[in-house]
């Protein structure tokens, strides 16, 4: 008896020992996903949203104007908690043509003493739209700084590609200013610009 | 051996300890599954006080009783303490009463540790129940309005008593991956000489393959509550997007644990089910082998399958049709099991004892419950029902039938095991039918609700949607009532009634049956021999 008690313990403590490296290695896995889902996504385009916004760039070209068409296009705007900036968009909505270029402004105003520089990230609803939304000139191509209670205009210029499906009548774009934490530490624009694309946003 | 073993026996001899040490330093298999089915049995309590206070709340459109942020607190707790607090420990009550008696076994292979996963437990359920409490006072910040998947941005701008849940959250963890560990080790090594793997009763498998399940995702959660509490308090962006993060893969490490745990509530109760209907058919278990292969094969799938929780996130066209195939595929080997039950059933001499109505209840509701989720599963309509009541129906429909019935079932089978005494019958009955009746009246019209557009985890709802929420809400009450009905058998049942005999069930099969009923405090120190 003795001797089975003992094989037994022994057995039983290997089994545990086995097992209980199991939980180490998936509690590692949890971390290991870190890093390995932003490559996955990268190498499969599984995480579509930086494909759409590659795609963007390419796609939206489009000759001359259709007068015949309107489509409708609204502005939204986010700011993250953390940058203590008002930011809103001059006109909340209008009727635009395919093909033909408009310009909006967007103004952001810095309600802290201290200059603050920050990063507004797109994005269209509904996904389908994304393609065909080109932005010529914006603010969010660059970061933006603004140093204590400045307020500045930000201007977008953009078209609509006569691409565009015929069931989009509407579309929102939609702005979340953000935060850079590290600006001044790190090399900025590769850096952001690095960062920014691991994210999959343009 | 079988003679030293004897003398060993003798030498140790003794009842049950005396008084709270008895339970607070118990090593006995049967007084820490006495535990758990207690503690799940308080927390059921705990849980249904929370759903009737939203079913109270939805009574009628408008804010009566409830603040929007009190109201997602609410829903928050019940889905946390309903999984946490009474499936998971229930099941793992019946896994630690039931598995050494079955395979003949003395004690689970290390009673210590025993100890220390169920103890953990009440530290983890205050922590839980102080993140509830904790905003109500001066400085407590806002409550946790997340809902139980804890999405940031959300759970890391919640205030401090997000971080009484995480670590709730951690405590919970370490104590289900504890006893996992204990039940693996015990079904692997502690067999009684001759029951191969085979041959061990379908709860067993049961539990081997939900132990393994549970070890294999929840440090995963770990890591992911790991990852937010970082995020909130240490100044990393794992979740946030300003500072390189991403939210959304807290939402893939979220599934990746949240999905298996749906067959981690199921198949403890599937496996009680392969006990009851056949005791109640008086037939062996239709297809054995193909039960332990079906299950094996609905945990591997399981594994995979998590992101059809997120079907909104705009993953590419190639994932989502990824993920909605794996999902429906699940449903054939589960489907392969409730033939499996049907066909033990078929031409059986079947009585309808207690057990066996829950049994026959589960193969019915459970079945519609998963009809509902292939519904769910197809990505094109999914988009419809995302996140509306229809989920919630759909939810309850497998997880009340699939988990919780199953328990019941088990509960009601071997409580004459455990106290010795035959339960009420008739009670039982009474019980069974305003449960599964009211659990109806309660769930089914939140079907419609979904399909008209009624969104879930929405303190208010419009006014065209009252009818079938007040039909909701009176079934709710009758439902969270008739669990008063089971409190007063189950205390009944423990102080007296008929004497219960060794095999109280006449077709129940199985070693758990060779034993008195009540057994003795140590059982099987002379290992059975199977042939």
């Amino acid at each position: 008896m003795s001797k089975t008690v003992t094989e037994n313990r022994s057995k039983n403590r290997r089994t545990t020992l086995l097992l209980s490296g199991v939980v180490v290695l998936m509690f590692g896995f949890g971390f290991a996903m870190v890093p390995l889902y932003n490559l996955f996504c990268q190498i499969t385009g599984t995480q579509s949203l930086s494909q759409r916004s590659e795609i963007g760039r390419v796609v939206a070209l489009s000759d001359g104007i259709d007068k015949s068409r309107w489509v409708t296009v609204k502005f939204d705007t986010t700011v993250h908690p953390n940058l203590p900036w008002a930011f809103n968009a001059l006109t909340h909505k209008m009727r635009v043509h395919p093909g033909e270029t408009y310009e909006v402004n967007f103004t952001a105003q810095n309600r802290s003493n201290e200059t603050v520089t920050g990063q507004a990230i797109p994005s269209v609803a509904p996904w389908q739209a994304t393609p065909y939304f080109s932005k010529m000139d914006c603010f969010c191509f660059n970061k933006q700084t603004l140093s204590g209670t400045e307020k500045a205009d930000m201007p977008l210029r953009f078209m609509v590609s006569t691409d565009l499906p015929k069931d989009i009548h509407s579309l929102t774009l939609s702005y979340s200013f953000m935060r850079l934490k590290e600006a001044e530490t790190i090399d900025e624009k590769q850096g952001i610009s690095k960062r920014i694309a691991v994210n999959g946003v343009e | 051996m079988s003679t030293t073993t004897l003398t060993h026996d003798e030498a140790h001899d003794h009842g049950a300890p005396k008084g709270w040490r008895r339970w607070l330093f118990s090593t006995n298999h049967k007084d820490i599954g006495t535990l758990y089915l207690l503690f799940a049995l308080i927390m059921l309590f705990v849980g249904g006080a929370s759903a009737m206070l939203i079913r109270m709340e939805l009574f009628q459109p408008g804010i009566q009783l409830l603040d929007p942020d009190l109201y997602n607190n609410l829903v928050t707790n019940h889905a946390l303490i309903m999984i946490f607090g009474a499936v998971m420990p229930a099941a793992a009550g019946l896994a630690n009463w039931m598995i050494p008696m079955m395979i003949g076994a003395p004690d689970m292979a290390l009673p210590r540790m025993n100890n220390l996963s169920f103890w953990i437990l009440p530290a983890a359920a205050t922590m839980l129940l102080l993140s509830f409490v904790v905003p109500f006072f001066p400085g407590g910040g806002t409550q946790i309005n997340t809902g139980w998947t804890i999405y940031p941005p959300l759970s890391v701008q919640v205030g401090m008593s997000m971080d009484f849940l995480i670590f709730a959250i951690h405590l919970l963890g370490i104590s289900s991956v504890l006893a996992s560990i204990n039940i693996i080790v015990t079904l692997l090594n502690m067999r009684a000489p001759g029951m191969k793997m085979l041959k061990m009763p379908m709860f067993c498998w049961t539990w081997l393959v939900t132990a393994f399940l549970l070890i294999l995702v929840v440090p995963v959660l770990a890591g992911g509550v790991t990852m937010l509490l970082f995020d909130r308090h240490f100044g990393t962006s794992f979740f946030d997007a300003a500072g390189g993060g991403d939210p959304v893969l807290f939402q893939h490490l979220f599934w990746f644990f949240g999905h298996p745990e749906v067959y981690i509530l199921l198949l403890p109760s599937i496996g009680v089910l392969s006990h009851v209907i056949p005791a109640f058919s008086r037939k062996p278990l239709f297809g054995y082998n193909s039960m332990v292969g079906a299950m094996i094969a609905v945990a591997t799938i399981g594994m995979v399958v998590w992101a059809h929780h997120q079907y909104t996130i705009g993953m590419s066209l190639g994932a989502v049709t990824y993920f909605m195939i794996g999902t429906i595929l699940i449903s054939i080997p589960v489907g392969l099991m409730i033939f499996n039950f049907i066909a033990t059933m078929w031409r059986g001499a079947m009585t309808f004892e207690t057990p066996m109505l829950f049994a026959v209840g589960i193969v019915l509701m459970f079945t519609f419950g998963g009809l509902s989720g292939v519904m769910l599963a197809v990505v094109p309509a999914d988009m419809q029902y995302h996140d509306s009541m229809f989920v919630v129906a759909h939810f309850h429909y497998v997880l009340m039938p699939g988990a919780v019935f199953g328990l019941f079932a088990g509960v009601f089978y071997w409580l004459p095991k455990w106290t010795g005494h035959m339960y009420d019958e008739k009670l039982g009955k009474l019980f069974f039918w305003t449960n599964v009746i009211g659990f109806n009246i309660t769930f089914f019209p939140q079907h419609f609700l979904g399909l008209a557009g009624m969104p879930r985890r929405i303190v208010d709802y419009n006014v065209m949607f009252t009818e079938f929420n007040v039909i909701s809400s009176v079934g709710a009450m009758v439902f969270g009532l008739s669990h008063l009905l089971l409190l007063y058998i189950v205390i009944k049942t423990i102080r007296g009634g008929k004497k219960a005999e060794s095999r109280a069930w006449e077709g129940a099969k199985g070693l758990e049956w060779e034993l008195d009923s009540p057994p003795a405090f140590h059982t099987w120190t002379v290992a059975p021999q199977i042939k």
